[in-house]
């Protein structure tokens, strides 16, 4: 039962873990930057959503919907004004960008919501347990698991069927090319930012469903590890985020559960380590070709 | 070429200078190419033949000098913008999208297009090109070179171009494959298509050829009808190898 018990905690983390992941990967596949900035995005996402819960007044449906708008503003603010402008620049510029941008986006939540932590208020997410013989599964788990689920076969299908799906596909793949197609790189990459941030709205309000306390540096833990899932399953492809964060998240509740508390995030990257070594593409990800 | 001389052209390029970084790679190129005309740009490997036709597609941003298609500066456009006006490049290396299906590459052409149009544009691809209809559901980067090139063409043809620009279409192909690629581009001029044509295989570029110019390390140094270039003695020494 225990193990049960982890295993379904170790899917609800891992979900989490891959909804983060997808906007690392996206945006990672199409602009080739890390935006290290992405889970300070989360963030905000879970503070906007616990204000309007907790001040406004707003039924979650719609607290979720105003973080979702909140967060998809930001991501193309944040690509437009900070990395759009380095589009020819060396990727280290890129990446000390984004660092920047993370401290700075923790900083004004900082001051906007100061140090001390709010607590994530209860909402439908996570008001009811289900209890299956002697598994005890909270609505929040079974919620997070069946919106990774959605949101990957949604996206799956954007990337293969639409328009702009596809645009995303070939900027990913050669973006001069892309653009000898008449595809607007630039307003592709900020589709693309847009939809990583509004899924790290999503991200964030089911992290605080499952643990409620919110601080300006909630993002940045659960931000690195799902980094860490995206480069495991093999970083730009949309099923190795997937794979990549669920497995993390199991992989750290078993680590934490069977081996050792304090060691539960060092297993999770020695795990990372190992497979690098071995596959240094990630577990889904295509061996980078160098161009003749 | 007497009744090409008081028409506008097509697409003209005006004293053209493109600069990487500090390097100075084109040197002040003009040139024009008509309606219905083939022309070939030649000359050695690193004269700048790439970097000027990536330069009129609006990948590159010239320093100084003008491009016109058909009377509209298309300089500062970006090579999006340009695509619609109705000119298309096939690129050097054929750059097909490799992990997407022929029928996918193809679909990408037409980008720019409303959909309705598309599916009238791929008859005419597979029509063109019947080996991509039989591998219409293959991905791309499974094909062979021969093939990959033909489907770059035809996917550069889906934007329904004015102006085609062709770079090194016989690059790396088996010879029978540089002659069907060749059989291609005269049927395509035959059906009304406008190209211009850069290629290493001097001599057959200058056999399909109306006009041609040779290029040397970022200068246009030679112009005229392509049958007097095949049989200019300094081209035939330094391209034909005779
Ligand atoms: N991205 C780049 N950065 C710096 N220099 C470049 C770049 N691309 C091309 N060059 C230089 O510009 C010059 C012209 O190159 P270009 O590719 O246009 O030549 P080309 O005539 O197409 O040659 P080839 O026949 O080998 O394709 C060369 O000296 C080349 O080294
Ligand atoms: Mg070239």
């Amino acid at each position: 039962m225990i193990f049960l018990d982890n295993l379904i905690n170790g899917l609800s983390l891992g979900s989490i873990y891959a909804i983060i992941a997808l906007g690392y990967t996206m945006v990672y596949g199409i602009a080739k930057m890390l935006n290290f900035a992405h889970g300070d995005v989360i963030m905000v996402g879970a503070y906007i959503a616990f204000c309007g819960l907790q001040y406004w007044g707003l039924p979650p449906v719609i607290a979720i919907l105003a973080a979702m708008a909140v967060c998809t503003v930001l991501g193309v603010t944040i690509e437009g004004l900070a990395y759009r402008p380095l589009r020819q620049a060396a990727s280290l510029a890129v990446l000390i960008t984004a660092i920047g941008m993370s401290y700075l986006l923790q900083n004004i939540a900082l001051m906007i919501w100061g140090a001390n932590p709010k607590f994530f208020p209860p909402t439908f997410i996570n008001s009811t347990t289900f209890k299956l013989g002697q598994l005890n599964i909270s609505s929040a788990t079974v919620i997070t698991i069946l919106a990774n689920i959605v949101i990957m076969v949604g996206l799956t299908l954007f990337t293969a069927k639409t328009k702009m799906g596809k645009a995303m596909r070939c900027v990913s793949e050669d973006r001069g090319a892309a653009e000898l197609m008449g595809i607007n790189v630039n307003r592709t990459i900020s589709v693309t930012f847009a939809i990583g941030s509004a899924l790290a709205a999503i991200a964030g309000v089911l992290l605080c469903s499952s643990y409620p306390t919110l601080q300006p540096t909630t993002g940045s833990m659960p931000g690195i590890k799902a980094f860490t899932a995206a480069v495991f399953g093999g970083i730009g492809s949309i099923p190795g985020a997937m794979l990549g964060g669920v497995l993390l998240g199991v992989i750290e509740i078993f680590g934490k559960a069977y081996i050792s508390t304090e060691l539960g995030d060092a297993i999770v990257f020695a795990v990372l380590i190992v497979v690098l070594l071995v596959k240094p593409s990630g577990l889904l990800g295509k061996p980078v070709r160098e161009k003749v | 070429m007497s009744e090409t001389e008081n028409r506008t052209p097509l697409l003209r390029v005006h004293d053209l200078h493109v600069y990487y970084g500090a390097i100075h790679a084109i040197k002040g190129i003009s040139l024009e190419v008509y309606k219905n005309e083939i022309v070939t740009l030649i000359g050695a490997n690193g004269a700048g033949k790439s970097t000027t036709l990536n330069t009129i597609a609006g990948l590159l941003k010239p320093r100084q000098g003008t491009v016109e298609l058909e009377g509209t500066v298309l300089n500062g456009l970006g090579a999006s913008r340009i695509v619609p006006k109705g000119l298309s490049l096939c690129p050097e290396g054929r750059r097909i999208f490799q992990q997407m299906t022929v029928r996918e590459n193809l679909e990408m052409g037409s980008y720019t297009r409303p959909n309705s149009e598309i599916a009238a544009s791929l008859e005419e691809m597979f029509q063109r090109f019947p080996r991509l209809k039989e591998r219409e559901r293959q991905i791309a980067g499974t094909l062979s070179g021969g093939e990959q090139q033909m489907l770059a063409m035809a996917r550069a043809l889906m934007s329904r171009p004015s102006i085609l620009m062709l770079d090194e279409p016989s690059m790396g192909l088996a010879p029978i494959l540089v002659e069907q690629i060749f059989d291609i581009i005269t049927e395509l001029h035959q059906a009304g298509t406008t190209i211009l044509l850069v290629e290493q295989n001097a001599q057959m570029a200058l056999q399909v050829a109306d006009r041609a110019y040779v290029m040397e390390t970022g200068h246009i140094t030679l112009q005229g009808p392509a049958e007097d270039l095949l049989h200019n003695e300094a081209v035939q020494k330094a391209y034909l190898g005779s």
